[in-house]
């Protein structure tokens, strides 16, 4: 889904309108929640692994200061692109800044623009696709045809333009979040709708209509929570693409900025300045998108599969 | 089915001209235009500054400039571009050749990776195979294309000295040259694309491999290569067209980080170096045009589905 090249790739569309004809079991309530994870972490060994991974990241990122074994933005010269060495376990930038705490410390850019990304986005969706499939009619069309605007929208010119605008630098990297909230919102907008039209047909909402319940009650409280399945996988999914959205405008240059220690970034400049003197720089940050992305891909992909009852009994 | 084809062609102009509008004020709403670039800290009198706003247009009211722009369009003149002095059309020609054929080569290898192994992990449904298949798939949607890339070049130079050359070969002229330089991009796009696909044949054929017909064709002792490819595979197929087609729609336009690592003078390149230089007419042209392409794949993808699966049908 969504490329390394700056979008999101067509897995949100398609198999996302795939998610959207789905019945999804409802897990709330405490002890079927505990039976749900329970049961998930036995017979999905690969979303376990993802978990795991997810929550490695968080750990990492969380005690940053105390697993990085230096200063990410601190210069030292006489370390000039030294290989990785047990005092470098990752080796040395051209700055002579040590690759280990920079990858550490860019977990930090990584979760925060990759869940604010895809939280606001989600959320965003949500509320478009509730609207218009409760409402119908031109609000639906005309929230419909906003989205086809944006989906058929290069993501690029949307950074760039949003980039410029709002300007650059250390404290900018909301206009990151942004520019890369934008993509998700229609493609969570198109299945929550597709996904509630089959909801507002019900007799419960007849009925919540018939005893007077407003159309805001009806939507927010009635409607909502059962697209919440959907929701959640398009979240972890959405998360992993933000993710590397981040780590390729960076790459271009048009994300986060130095000093802030991002993976993206650290591609961009010295990983492929140096490629042959010092491969490592190239590496250790691919290899950490890689591993995030492949982690919340992972987890998921098992979430869809457990939440999906007809994919269960399989 | 006519009136469905008129509706849909109709539908689309309503998200072209919203795609026109919000090209035209993003790209205005940011800030300094191209001749503020070009003159940025020289000391030009701002006389001469204005007078070269006057001939390119840029000093109308935004809404004028707007409208004649529509009005160019409708002519089908994209106008030309500010940045290079050459029409709109030209540039792009120059470059759409090499746009297409990456998209082509990277497709052919998504499809020649993805539907053997989707397949295959459907059938071995749950076993270690299918989830090998999974965890590679999983892991080309995880792998920046990009990133891939670098990796690729990094073991091609460490290993025989050699990287892509860096000249774009037209493939008539010289294909192994013209290979040569698209072959390494075209498998790491595709490796990214082909996960997209792979997963798709995959649930798609497990959903298929459940059909009443499916085990009729078992029951009545054919071999299961045979149910599968001729029975399951030829209706799984058509969620893998789609997806296929709109990826093919994307990368046309959208390769813009993996054309900055192979150093390729494509379509994606073009796009972020008009915004670069507030090229307006060159970008308003080229959104329009990979938007237009999205839409038109989108519908055309629709129509297929229509000739391939009698069971649909569009009122």
């Amino acid at each position: 889904m969504v490329d390394t090249e700056p979008r999101i790739a067509g897995d949100g569309v398609s198999a996302a309108d795939e998610i959207a004809k789905r019945r999804y079991v409802e897990t709330a309530g405490r002890r079927r929640f505990v039976r749900f994870w329970g049961s998930f972490i036995r017979r999905r060994p690969l979303g376990t692994a993802g978990a795991v991974l997810i929550i490695l990241m968080l750990l990492a990122a969380a005690f940053a200061d105390v697993v990085a074994p230096y200063d990410p933005t601190a210069i030292n010269f006489p370390d000039l692109l030294k290989p990785p060495s047990p005092e470098h376990l990752l080796g040395a930038d051209n700055f002579g800044r040590d690759v280990f705490s920079r990858v550490i410390f860019g977990s930090r850019t990584a979760l925060l623009v990759g869940f604010s990304a895809s939280l606001v986005g989600c959320t965003l969706g949500l509320v478009l696709g509730v609207v218009g499939a409760y409402l119908g009619g031109r609000t639906d069309q005309i929230i419909q045809r906003l989205m086809d605007v944006l989906l058929s929208f290069p993501l690029i010119v949307i950074a760039i333009a949003v980039v410029a605008a709002l300007g650059t630098g250390e404290d900018k990297i909301a206009n990151v979040i942004a520019a890369i909230t934008v993509p998700i919102v229609p493609r969570v907008a198109r299945v929550v709708r597709s996904s509630a039209l089959s909801i507002v047909q019900m007799p419960y909402i007849e009925a919540a209509r018939s005893v007077g319940a407003g159309a805001i009650r009806i939507m927010f409280r009635h409607i909502a929570p059962n697209v919440f399945a959907p929701y959640l996988i398009m979240l972890t999914a959405f998360l992993g693409q933000a993710i590397l959205l981040e780590a390729s405008l960076s790459f271009l240059g048009l994300g986060v900025f130095e000093p802030t220690p991002s993976w993206g970034l650290m591609l961009r400049g010295a990983g492929m300045q140096f490629l042959e003197q010092a491969p490592w720089l190239a590496i250790a940050p691919g290899v950490a998108i890689s591993m995030a992305v492949f982690g919340f891909n992972l987890f998921g992909d098992s979430l869809r599969d457990a939440l999906d009852p007809r994919l269960r009994t399989s | 089915m006519r009136r469905y084809v008129v509706g849909r062609l109709l539908l689309m102009i309503p998200t072209l001209v919203g795609v026109a509008i919000l090209t035209f004020v993003i790209m205005r709403a940011v800030p300094g235009d191209i001749v503020a670039l070009r003159y940025a800290g020289s000391s030009v009198p701002q006389d001469i500054i204005d007078q070269e706003r006057h001939i390119l247009g840029l000093d109308k009211p935004m809404w004028a400039q707007f409208v004649d722009w529509m009005i160019s369009i409708s002519r089908f003149d994209l106008g030309q571009s500010l940045w290079t002095g050459h029409s709109v059309v030209e540039e792009v020609q120059v470059r759409m050749p090499l746009s297409i054929e990456l998209a082509v080569l990277a497709t052919i290898f998504a499809v020649a990776l993805a539907i053997p192994l989707g397949v295959v992990a459907a059938v071995k449904q749950d076993t270690w195979v299918d989830y090998a298949i999974r965890v590679f798939s999983i892991g080309g949607l995880a792998m920046p294309s990009f990133w891939i890339g670098i990796m690729m070049v990094l073991v091609t130079l460490t290993l025989w000295g050699w990287a892509p050359p860096l000249v774009f070969t037209s493939f008539f002229e010289d294909p192994v040259a013209n290979l040569a330089q698209l072959v390494l991009p075209a498998i790491a796009v595709g490796y990214r694309y082909s996960a997209v696909s792979m997963r798709m044949t995959r649930s798609t054929v497990l959903e298929v491999l459940r059909e009443d017909y499916v085990r009729t064709a078992r029951a009545k002792g054919l071999r299961e290569t045979l149910v599968v490819v001729r029975h399951a595979l030829r209706n799984a197929l058509l969620p893998v067209v789609t997806v296929v087609s709109l990826e093919f729609a994307f990368l046309i336009g959208g390769l813009v980080v993996t054309e900055q690592v192979f150093n390729l003078n494509g379509i994606g390149k073009l796009l972020v170096d008009a915004v670069a230089h507030r090229d307006y007419p060159l970008i308003q042209a080229l959104v329009l045009l990979l938007a237009s392409v999205f839409v038109l794949v989108n519908f055309v993808v629709d129509l297929v589905y229509v000739v391939l699966d009698p069971r649909i049908r569009y009122a």
